[in-house]
């Protein structure tokens, strides 16, 4: 499965490579790409997984690299 | 201006102006006690700086040593324990400007980027229950009848059932003549319709529209990182470490050797601070992916899609180009192009032939009907037969009339000659009741920027190859038109595989090369080259998925366009690379050495960083490229 997210308040670049790694990381994540760039989260997981439980690590993951950063749902 | 940005533009005003005010008194009045004055300047410092100290605390606290804001309070509190008071707020206030400038670049460009591609439709008018209606595309299903107005974007790929009209195709290929289209032609999703109402039939639902798919495309070609994107990525990760990790050792080190006093320690902490300041990587993580953005945002406006920055990497470094002739030096399109009678006239001889072909569905029976262009009187056919692969036997009023190829010729013994005059195409003779009545010339046309497209890649010196299946004569003939040298002829599909691994095989070590095809039977060579570009893929998914590189329209002069945008992005991205660096690295030595201090180290991190987010932002100027 892949979801597109919109990112809002995402301030820095280096974050957004931190962010990326530490989401690629979580279980169930077959690929993640966060882009400062485009403000966006690509998200890849595997199909049998329950995608508001990973969702709501990957926002507690996201705060810890950069506090102010929101997942647009 | 986000919300955010205006707070912060607020915040730096007013920090600007207290600081201003502080600093003046100081220069009047001798404050006294000493924490008055830490007080008084701690107000601006506060004000402009309370964001930064909060997610340090914050960071800290996640485990998150090395984050941006951490090292920025690190540096402008050392500044505060040291005595620089001043100094401490105005790197703060700087450091502010400078995000507050980065962020509104980053943030334009990401808009007028995506203003580039933005051909998604929003809607689509449909008839519900006698009414109009706009629904979402994604809510069309195949075999539905949409309504497009003019102005309004084509939602979905169709079927024109009634109306004619305009078509503006330059959103997805870069080509600003718009097309006129008639019932009965198909319609693209992503263009504008321009001058008349038309009703069309949906052939394909949303997902797999052509809108949809290049959306996809470009939306993904980001997921394909470039080699630099990749360095700067690896490097990101041990600069920060490095740099944090030699100013503990330039705090420490030279005052433990040199046995110094509280100024000696003074002096080196000071020195090391200004390397925290310069130690993020911002310019470069932005500025790097940012160029490859652009560039891709800026040749899609052109007609050319890029995969993916490591594409365009390859393409600038384009050292071969091999094209498969049919479709991308020729129209793929055959042609009568030249009437030879030696019996009758030009005009008998068309005639007969259309005639007599008029049952075939033969490409080369169609161009031969399309070059008669009149209507046939079908009571003048007696009979027609087809022979296959060798021609048509037909009874026209009467009289025995054998239209075909050499073969066709030497088997019902007529007394034909091969055509002198012109070696390109093939010849297909007419005999009238056991006359010789002549021969016309069927051939691929050159396109007509064939020549331009040869000569702007040979100005590049860039090595050009010509396959074709064709025979020895045509494929020498096309290639000695457009003046291209390498030439390969009578090939196979699985040859022309062959002939580009042997070609990347012996080329040039940091060059690459690009195969051109039209997508059709070409596959197998455009996965195997470096850089594979299809052309003329507008409406064909096999070409789009198939290849690296795409162009949307057919014509070859895209190729070099591809290669000059491509090779302008790889220009900026390694000018972006070298100042970055270049002024972090003197300002640290000249920070070591006590030369340079906060203030140069502010400009080392956040004036770079704008300066390669502008410098970068010019990949975006495709005005120059745009095809005449």
């Amino acid at each position: 499965m892949k979801k597109v997210y919109a990112l809002n308040d995402l301030d820095c670049a280096v974050c957004a490579q931190k962010m990326q790694d530490a989401i690629a990381k979580l279980d169930g994540v077959l690929d993640a790409e966060v882009s400062f760039i485009k403000q966006k989260l690509t998200i890849e997981t595997a199909d049998d997984i329950d995608i508001d439980d990973l969702m709501k690590k990957v926002k507690k993951t996201i705060r810890k690299v950069e506090p102010d950063c929101e997942v647009v749902m | 201006m986000t919300r955010k940005q205006k707070k912060t533009l607020i915040r730096i005003l007013i920090s600007l102006v207290l600081l201003v005010a502080v600093w003046i008194t100081d220069g009047f009045v001798t404050l006294q006690p000493a924490y008055l004055l830490l007080f008084l300047y701690g107000i601006p410092y506060l004000v402009i700086g309370y964001d930064v100290l909060r997610k340090a605390v914050l960071n800290i606290m996640h485990g998150q040593l090395f984050d941006e804001n951490f090292l920025m309070a690190v540096a402008t509190l050392g500044a505060v324990g040291t005595g620089e008071y001043r100094e401490a707020v105005a790197v703060m206030l700087f450091y502010q400007v400078g995000e507050l400038f980065q962020s509104y670049a980053v943030g334009k460009s990401r808009k007028s980027i995506t203003g580039l591609m933005n051909i998604r439709p929003d809607y689509a008018n449909i008839e519900r229950n006698g009414a109009l209606v706009q629904v979402d595309p994604e809510e069309i299903s195949v075999g539905d009848t949409i309504i497009v107005k003019p102005g309004e974007r084509i939602p979905l790929d169709g079927i024109i059932l009634e109306g004619k009209t305009s078509v503006d195709t330059s959103a997805l290929t870069g080509e600003s003549v718009p097309r006129t289209l008639h019932a009965g032609d198909d319609v693209i999703s992503g263009c504008v319709n321009e001058s008349g109402l038309i009703k069309v039939k949906v052939t394909k639902p949303f997902d797999d529209s052509t809108v949809a798919k290049i959306l996809d495309l470009v939306e993904n070609s980001s997921s394909k990182k470039a080699k630099a994107e990749n360095f700067i990525t690896r490097f990101a990760k041990v600069y920060t470490p490095v740099v944090v990790c030699s100013a503990v050792l330039l705090a420490v080190l030279p005052p433990l050797v040199l046995r110094g006093d509280a100024v000696v320690w003074k002096n080196w902490i000071q020195r090391a601070l200004t390397f925290l300041v310069i130690s993020c990587p911002c310019a470069l993580v932005i500025s790097v992916p940012l160029s490859f953005f652009g560039g891709i945002g800026g040749a899609s406006k052109c007609g050319i899609l890029v995969k993916g920055g490591n594409y365009m990497e390859a393409l600038a470094k384009t050292g071969i180009v091999v094209f498969d002739k049919t479709g991308t030096l020729t129209r793929g399109v055959f042609h009568v192009t030249a009437l030879h009678p030696d019996t009758v006239s030009e005009n008998a001889l068309i005639e007969l032939a259309a005639i007599a072909e008029y049952y075939s569905d033969h490409p080369i029976a169609i161009s031969v009907k399309e070059a008669y262009g009149k209507d046939i009187d079908v009571s003048r056919i007696t009979s027609a037969e087809e022979i296959a692969g060798k021609g048509v036997k037909a009874v026209i009023d009467g009289r025995e009339v054998y239209v075909g190829n050499d073969k066709m010729m030497d088997k019902i013994g007529a007394e034909w000659h091969p055509c002198h005059k012109s070696a390109m195409g093939t010849t297909i003779h007419v005999t009238v009741g056991n006359t010789y009545a002549g021969h016309l010339i069927i051939s691929d046309e050159v396109k007509p920027d064939a020549v331009a497209a040869v000569r702007d890649l040979q100005k590049e010196n860039i090595r050009l190859v010509m396959l074709t299946g064709d025979t020895r004569a045509v494929g020498e003939a096309v290639a000695e038109q457009l003046g291209i040298g390498g030439v390969f002829t009578n090939l196979l599909p699985g040859d022309k595989v062959h002939k580009v691994e042997g070609l990347i095989d012996n080329k040039e070590n940091n060059k690459t090369l690009a195969f051109v095809g039209d997508g059709i039977n070409d596959a197998p060579a455009l996965s195997r080259a470096d850089v594979g570009i299809a052309m003329g893929a507008i409406g064909s998914d096999a070409a789009i998925e198939a290849a690296d590189v795409v162009l949307m329209d057919d014509q070859p002069t895209k190729i070099h366009t591809a290669i000059a945008i491509s090779k302008n992005t790889v220009k900026l991205v390694k000018e972006n690379i070298i100042f970055s660096l270049g002024v972090k690295l003197i300002v640290l030595i000249l920070g070591a050495l006590g030369i340079a201090g906060m203030w140069w180290a502010v400009f080392a991190d956040v004036g770079v960083a704008v300066i390669a987010i502008l410098n970068a932002t010019r990949a975006l100027h495709i005005k120059k490229y745009s095809v005449k």
